[in-house]
């Protein structure tokens, strides 16, 4: 009775119940920053690289799309983490950004939006090539999954790739987002990414917002409005140029 | 009072996103094009308007500052709710092409970073 109680309340507040479980596991996190790591290792990209962990055991425990969120006592962790909350704490993070340098995203900002839709693009169709299809829709759908994994499924609807290809699109973006957020950390002093001009190249070269978002937590909080700035381009970007020239391009070549 | 930053962000957002979305209906695409951008750029027009009458008052900065600082967990929860076990499963070219795309923009960031410095000093 107890039990049954407790899961009602639990699961009938959810998104407050979300808000304890994502407390502890931030301080969980902490912990083992400090203790384990010796604060080595962020607490938010430990938080984070849990978060993933907990997010592949719900995707397999109920076979749903929404990780962790899908087990009904944890469905308040997919409105926290859902794009409405998402969205609204990155804009709120702008509160405070350096005018100067967000201005000053323009002409870079586009410059590297363009280069990333274009980079991610041709390196998902050269490895859908080299795993043997053939097929310029499937191509082309995959490389735009490498871009983000909205570009995918939107490209392989308009051009009517297969829905194993476009499912294939979203889990090759799916894995670049995980890798973006995991990855950051771990390079970036070495890529430079310590500055806002840097962050907002970051941005626009890797494009996927959850990425971009979890990337930056776990690197410096700081540094997310620039790259939340070119990186809510991308997507658009990526949606405009790859069911058209780029489909057209990958056409003529195969 | 705290409301009227949670407002004015809220206000900030959804014309980000309205603007976004429409922006996305003009050029034919199915995806919002920029919305948080916008939202984010009209926040900071917004709280910087004001010269000394039109400030925002300390406690209604705060009903901002705590969404932003609110942003860890959210991401936090985030990364929890993402169909990683999909990513995952899908395969080895799936995999292949999401690794080979992140590497490659990771090495471009410093290329970009050093083009962009460069323009800078010229102007």
């Amino acid at each position: 009775m107890i039990l049954e109680t407790l899961e009602r309340v639990l699961s009938g507040n959810g998104l407050i119940t979300a808000f304890m479980f994502v407390g502890a596991l931030v301080w969980v996190s902490y912990l083992i920053s400090g203790k384990l790591t010796g604060g080595r290792v962020h607490g938010s990209a430990i938080a984070i690289g849990l978060g993933l962990v907990l997010a592949w055991w719900g995707g397999q425990a109920t076979g749903g799309s929404r990780g962790l969120s899908d087990v009904p006592l944890f469905a308040g962790v997919g409105v926290m983490g859902g794009a409405m909350f998402r969205d609204f704490a990155i804009v709120a993070t702008a509160f405070g950004a350096d005018v100067r340098a967000l201005k000053g995203a323009g002409t870079v900002g586009a410059l590297s939006i363009v280069i990333g839709v274009l980079l991610s693009f041709v390196i998902g169709a050269v490895v859908a090539v080299s795993f043997g299809y053939t097929d310029p829709i499937a191509v082309t759908t995959i490389g735009a999954g490498a871009a983000t994994y909205i570009v995918g499924p939107v490209t392989g609807t308009a051009l009517g790739a297969s829905s194993e290809i476009i499912a294939l699109s979203v889990a090759a973006g799916l894995t670049k987002s995980v890798l973006v957020m995991i990855g950051t950390p771990f390079v970036a002093s070495r890529i430079g990414l310590n500055n806002p001009h840097s962050a907002l190249i970051y941005g626009g070269l890797m494009g996927t917002t959850s990425g971009v978002a979890g990337g930056l937590a776990a690197t410096d909080p700081k540094l997310v409005p620039y790259g939340a700035m070119t990186a809510t381009f991308y997507t658009g970007a990526g949606c405009l140029l790859a069911p058209s020239i780029l489909y057209f391009v990958v056409d003529m070549l195969i | 009072m705290v409301i009227y930053g949670v407002a004015l962000l809220s206000f900030c957002m959804l014309v980000g996103v309205f603007v976004g979305d429409l922006l996305g209906e003009v050029m034919g695409v199915q995806a919002n094009v920029g919305g948080v951008g916008i939202a984010m750029l009209l926040l900071l027009v917004l709280s910087n308007l004001g010269s000394r009458e039109a400030a925002l008052s300390p406690i209604t900065e705060k009903g901002i500052g705590f969404w932003s600082a609110m942003y860890i967990p959210i991401v936090v929860a985030m990364a929890a709710r993402q169909n990683v076990f999909s990513a995952l499963s899908g395969g080895w070219m799936a995999i292949v092409a999401g690794v080979a795309a992140v590497t490659a923009s990771f090495a471009m960031i410093p290329l970009l970073a050093r083009l962009g410095r460069g323009g800078q000093d010229d102007s």
